[in-house]
């Protein structure tokens, strides 16, 4: 799977590098974290009890609420944050978030991008290339 | 994106930099989503509970306030989602000081920008609703889904900061619900019979959601033979956009873009269908109720309760005593009809407690358990169980005559009558 690169209908922010945290489940930040601890917390989640802080989480589709859109702010000031979402298919309440936090986001793939990266592998996600791109290192 | 010269003059800073920073977020979110250019909207509605806002989103706000009015007021009018207290009742949830210092500062820094601090999630029932093809925009998914698909108002998902800048700008980028091409149906919904209850309402919202997926899905239902009541919409549309992240539907024959099912179902489509049962809403349900024996509180929230459904829950207590938590959650404009119509005092006169403006899910949730030692809820609102496991609460769905039994019964829930008030 090294070296593999899959480009994205849309992206925004800047390139990050780190490893990444995979499962086919959504993402909400309300419905699914303890933002305090820095991890899943919804016990039906896929990854739940796990950290996300500093992890690439490439997931399936965004979920739930209109929240998200200020939690990504308040949980990059505090600074337990992941380093990039990856997503299948966005709603706007990501992108709204990712917008005012200056977090970097990617979405729209080809095929399914949860089964195309590997959990724990390293990638490196590039936003502000022509296409947008997420490659695997 | 392709903008006006008003637009342009924004962005360049001739509004100051409050409106400069607006636009430039809209556009970010524009050109991430495919908007051409800007609608002009009549209404914004923010999400502005601290519990998401945090210390961080409330300095952001401050920091805005120092502003000249001319260059800090929004344009439309700005209303807002529940706050994350009600500074009367506080004290019964156990909520720190710091909680309510925060909830201050927030609604000082939204009234410097000019938002009328309206504090509910059912403006839609109460404020103002907005008309077939209003453009508007508007946060709390159950608002939205709510207006554009019973109103037939036309609103994206907008998040706080989006919600803002809709207030500031007058506009949004015209992307997603705002277009004639999205509000078609993609998968159809066949209802052997519509549930009789809120909770199965709320249940079946749950169903079509995750059968949906995701946001730009829009179900179309068949089978409803009534007209079913505002609340019941409420509590699906509710549900539906909690489970699915869902923004729009249809009924057939009730809302208002598809009077006839082939008003949204393109000519020769071959949408997916799927068929949805009572033992389905059954089966639902019971995925919350199985292996728990007792609750520690029942709570009457998300959405906030409409002046009806506080006269069911008052006459369902009347006489009664509920002997573990019982909150009910409603909205600033319909409290005072609750205490001058003495439903208050009737659910407080049981046991219960009267909360106005907040939602208890965005009530700071998780220090509420840890400081009563609540673990186990009971609701019939689909959407709040499906939000309130993230925040270490065990959740139970059952209707509103279950939850005054088991409120009554110091929590002990009787398996038997699960099954029979599913739909009564």
């Amino acid at each position: 799977m090294s070296g593999r690169t899959f480009y994205a209908a849309a992206a925004m922010g800047r390139k990050v590098r780190a490893s990444a945290l995979v499962a086919s489940d959504g993402f909400s930040a309300r419905y699914d974290l303890d933002r305090i601890r820095g991890t899943f917390s919804r016990p039906e989640h896929k990854l739940a009890g796990q950290s996300y802080h500093g992890r690439v989480l490439v997931l399936d589709a965004a979920k739930g609420g209109v929240a998200t859109a200020w939690m990504l702010y308040e949980m990059k000031v505090r600074n337990v944050m992941p380093a990039a979402l990856v997503l299948n298919r966005v709603n706007p309440i990501m992108v709204q978030g990712a917008a005012l936090a200056d977090f970097t986001m990617i979405s729209g793939f080809d095929c399914d991008i949860t089964k195309a990266i590997a959990n724990g592998g390293e990638v490196e996600i590039d936003p502000q290339a022509e296409p947008p791109f997420i490659r695997v290192l | 994106m392709k903008l006006t010269g008003e637009e342009q003059a924004m962005r360049g800073g001739e509004f100051g930099p409050l409106r400069q920073w607006a636009i430039e977020h809209q556009i970010k979110v524009g050109n991430y989503l495919g908007a051409e250019d800007f609608v002009p909207v009549g209404q914004a509605h923010i999400m502005a509970d601290t519990e998401s806002l945090g210390p961080a989103g409330v300095e952001w706000l401050e920091s805005w306030g120092k502003l000249p009015r001319a260059q800090r007021e929004v344009r439309i009018p700005t209303i807002t989602d529940p706050r994350g207290t009600d500074f009367a009742k506080a004290h019964r949830l156990k909520q720190q000081p710091w909680m309510l210092e925060l909830e201050r500062r927030a609604i000082a820094a939204f009234e410097r920008l000019g938002v009328l601090m309206t504090d509910t999630c059912i403006n839609y029932q109460t404020i103002m609703p907005p008309v077939r093809g209003e453009h508007v925009a508007y946060g709390d998914t159950g608002v939205v889904i709510y207006c554009n698909s019973v109103c037939g108002a036309r609103s994206n998902f907008e998040g706080g900061p989006s919600a803002l800048s809709a207030g500031l700008t007058g506009r949004t980028p015209r992307y997603g619900y705002h277009l004639d091409a999205h509000r078609q149906a993609t998968l159809l919904v066949e209802l052997a019979s519509a549930p009789r209850a809120l909770n199965g309402w709320g249940a079946l919202g749950g169903i079509v959601g995750r059968l949906a997926g995701d946001y730009w899905q829009v179900p179309a239902l068949v089978g409803i033979e009534r007209a079913p009541s505002p609340d019941e919409l409420k509590h699906f549309g509710a549900a539906l956009a909690s489970f699915g992240s869902v923004a729009l539907f249809h009924v057939a024959g009730v809302t208002p873009e598809a009077m006839r099912l082939a008003d949204v179902v393109p000519a020769g489509a071959a949408l997916p269908t799927h068929e949805i049962g009572e033992a389905d809403i059954r089966a639902f349900q019971e995925r919350y109720t199985n292996n728990v024996g007792a609750v520690d509180l029942i709570v009457f929230s998300a959405p906030q309760l409409s002046l009806m459904e506080m006269q069911k829950l008052a006459g369902l207590l009347d006489g009664r005593r509920a002997t573990i938590p019982l909150l009910a959650v409603t909205s600033p404009q319909v409290k005072p009809d609750c205490d001058r119509l003495g439903l208050t005092g009737r659910i407080e006169a049981a046991g219960g407690t009267v909360l106005s403006g907040m939602c208890f899910y965005q009530s700071y949730a998780r220090e509420m358990a840890e400081a009563n030692g609540w673990r186990r809820l009971a609701s019939n609102s689909a959407k709040l169980v499906n939000i309130i496991g993230g925040y270490g609460y065990r959740p139970v769905l059952l209707s509103m005559e279950q939850c005054v039994e088991a409120a009554c019964a110091a929590g002990k829930l009787d398996g038997t009558k699960l099954v029979g008030g599913l739909t009564s």
